[in-house]
């Protein structure tokens, strides 16, 4: 009897865990599928009856959803891409040559807000004309990426033993060749992982859109917040745009929940 | 450089070899691989940081160029009584959206440390949220913290509590963003929390319940010192996150009502983008930027001495 009401107990606490973010994400959707009359009736409508696509239809066709949606995908995937680039490499010169004082700059690059780089960049981007362009804001969101790839490769390369690549010395190779048949295939996860959370924490940022993206170089998150008049708020098209702009990352999570628990462990935490 | 040209490379490694390898004098070939990195951390990070310092001496006029006031951006701020509410903001918010997730955060871990059905699935939508687009995760927040349609006081007044003002009055305003910020970032503490119960030896449980240890005693005296080391690093990460929470207040209260949850974020960035006080708000960065380097090595050095006395 004592058993049961243990297992009784330990569930209602997991559904106590569960049961915040289940109902966010429910009434997320609740809302966009339903029509603007059910979404401002009170008592609020639970379930959409009947169900309705309009909202959205109307969020790509009156918005320019789908130019923001590729600006994001252009500023996320150049930042990783370049982040990667220069990160992979970094982190294993970092690894080996020991340049910890480097290595903790780039830490305390994590540790300022976003906020900080804005305004000298804003002021830079001005003088060469770059603001509102794509390229501006790929050259800000490395300021996200470039810290979380370089810190989880660090980790990922310090566990490569340096006798395997001692080994391929002694065999004729050079640095160069250690590092690219030796340590970049064993550290292919730590590649993985720092790849998806530098996307995530680069498709969430918000601030640097804010303020350097211009009416057609927008990103997702900052054009949903631009589409927001306050004078007149439209429930629906507004949940299932913030549905839509969630949705890559939620995907990501599911799909590589294991490779984020260990990145995130690994050191690569929070955005800018 | 195929990959056939170094057939060897990934096989067993031989007994010690070649003394040239280990030694600092050959650091600097590695330094060629950091290369790029350094000169795109100098461009976007070390750049902006020393510019920073040079406008936080100056007085930016539309039109002209900066001009040097030494420290008087500095003098003004501490007579700015909306810079010194704003700290007083940052710090409310702060203590509570570090003690919170900490706390539920690693009652969570403890949860789902244990076997149970569906373990996998409920922790992937656990997670979820940390990773949600916070710009997203604000906008429904919003319209469910609406006074009159909003779906939370619907919910309240089942239970039998009258409706709540909730980010529109001063005074429940930051005690909502903080609500917020629990529900988004509680997962990271649980996650990293999980990360060192896995890690737990058994030993020490077998021989507490031989001793006939009860659950309380064994959390206790086991695995709270074993895991504490993976809370600190959850107190310094959440403590450094909760000093930028920019995204969720801005999107949900703009520093509203009035200034009423104006914190330190919120008003760099109405100084800077608003009002376009270029040196002001560079004045503001500094001091910012300099509690913050302090209290990271604060925290860091705890995490260090720390030994938790069972």
């Amino acid at each position: 009897m004592k058993r049961l009401a243990t297992k009784l107990g330990f569930y209602a606490s997991v559904f106590v865990l569960v049961s915040p973010a289940v109902l966010v994400f429910l009434w997320m959707i609740s809302l966009s599928f339903k029509n603007e009359l059910d979404n401002t009736a009170f008592p609020p409508v639970f379930i959409p009856n009947p169900p309705t696509l309009k909202n959205y239809v109307d969020v790509f066709a009156q918005n320019n959803f789908a130019l923001y949606l590729w600006n994001s995908i252009l500023v996320t995937g150049g930042a990783v891409l370049i982040g990667l680039g220069v990160g992979v490499p970094a982190g294993y010169g970092i690894a080996r040559g020991k340049a910890t004082k480097f290595a903790i700059l780039i830490l305390v690059a994590r540790m300022t807000p976003a906020l900080s780089y804005l305004i000298p960049l804003f002021l830079l981007f001005q003088m060469t004309g770059l603001v509102g362009t794509i390229t501006a804001l790929v050259i800000t969101h490395l300021v996200i990426t470039i810290p979380i790839i370089v810190w989880i490769m660090i980790g990922y390369f310090e566990n490569v033993p340096i006798e395997l690549e001692d080994a391929a010395r002694i065999d004729g190779a050079t640095t160069w060749q250690a590092f690219r048949h030796v340590a970049l295939p064993l550290a292919r996860p730590g590649i993985v992982v720092g790849g998806i959370l530098a996307f995530i924490f680069s498709w969430n940022n918000f601030i640097f859109s804010v303020v350097l993206g211009g009416k057609n170089s927008r990103t997702l998150p900052s054009a949903v917040y631009n589409s927001l008049t306050f004078e007149q708020i439209s429930w629906g098209p507004l949940a299932a745009a913030a549905l839509l702009v969630t949705l890559p990352v939620l995907l990501v999570t599911v799909l590589a929940q294991r490779q984020i628990v260990a990145g995130l462990s690994a050191g690569g935490l929070k955005d800018g | 450089m195929t990959a056939t040209a170094f057939p060897s490379a990934t096989s067993a490694a031989p007994p010690q070899p070649a003394p040239f390898i280990h030694s600092a004098d050959f650091t600097p070939r590695y330094w060629l691989f950091a290369a790029p990195a350094v000169l795109v951390v100098a461009t976007v990070i070390v750049f902006p940081w020393l510019f920073t310092l040079y406008m936080s001496g100056h007085d930016w006029k539309i039109g002209g160029g900066p001009e040097f006031v030494g420290l008087q951006n500095f003098a003004e701020l501490w007579r700015d009584t909306r810079f010194i509410e704003s700290m007083g903001h940052t710090l409310y918010f702060t203590i509570l959206a570090v003690v919170l997730p900490i706390l539920f955060g690693t009652a969570a871990a403890l949860v789902f440390h244990r076997e149970f059905p569906f373990r996998g699935l409920l922790r992937t939508i656990f997670v979820m949220p940390m990773m949600a687009t916070p710009v997203a995760v604000a906008l429904v927040w919003t319209m469910m913290f609406h006074p009159q349609l909003g779906v939370l006081n619907y919910l309240l007044s089942l239970v039998g509590i009258g409706p709540q003002a909730w980010v529109y009055a001063p005074d429940t305003v930051i005690p909502t963003l903080i609500l917020v910020e629990v529900w988004h970032w509680t997962p990271l503490v649980m996650l990293i929390v999980l990360g060192g119960l896995a890690g737990l030896p058994r030993e020490p449980y077998e021989s507490a319940l031989i001793d006939g240890a009860n659950a309380w005693h064994m959390f206790r005296h086991i695995t709270l010192p074993l895991v504490w080391p993976f809370i600190m690093v959850a107190i310094v990460i959440r403590t450094i996150d909760a000093l930028k929470a920019f995204d969720t207040i801005f999107v949900i209260t703009q520093g509203g009502p009035g200034t009423a949850s104006e914190t330190l974020n919120i008003f760099l960035y109405l100084q800077a983008f608003q009002f376009y006080k270029i040196g002001y708000a560079s004045a503001v960065v500094v001091i910012f930027f300099v509690v913050i380097i302090m209290l990271s090595l604060l925290l860091l050095y705890a995490r260090q001495k720390s030994k938790w006395n069972a």
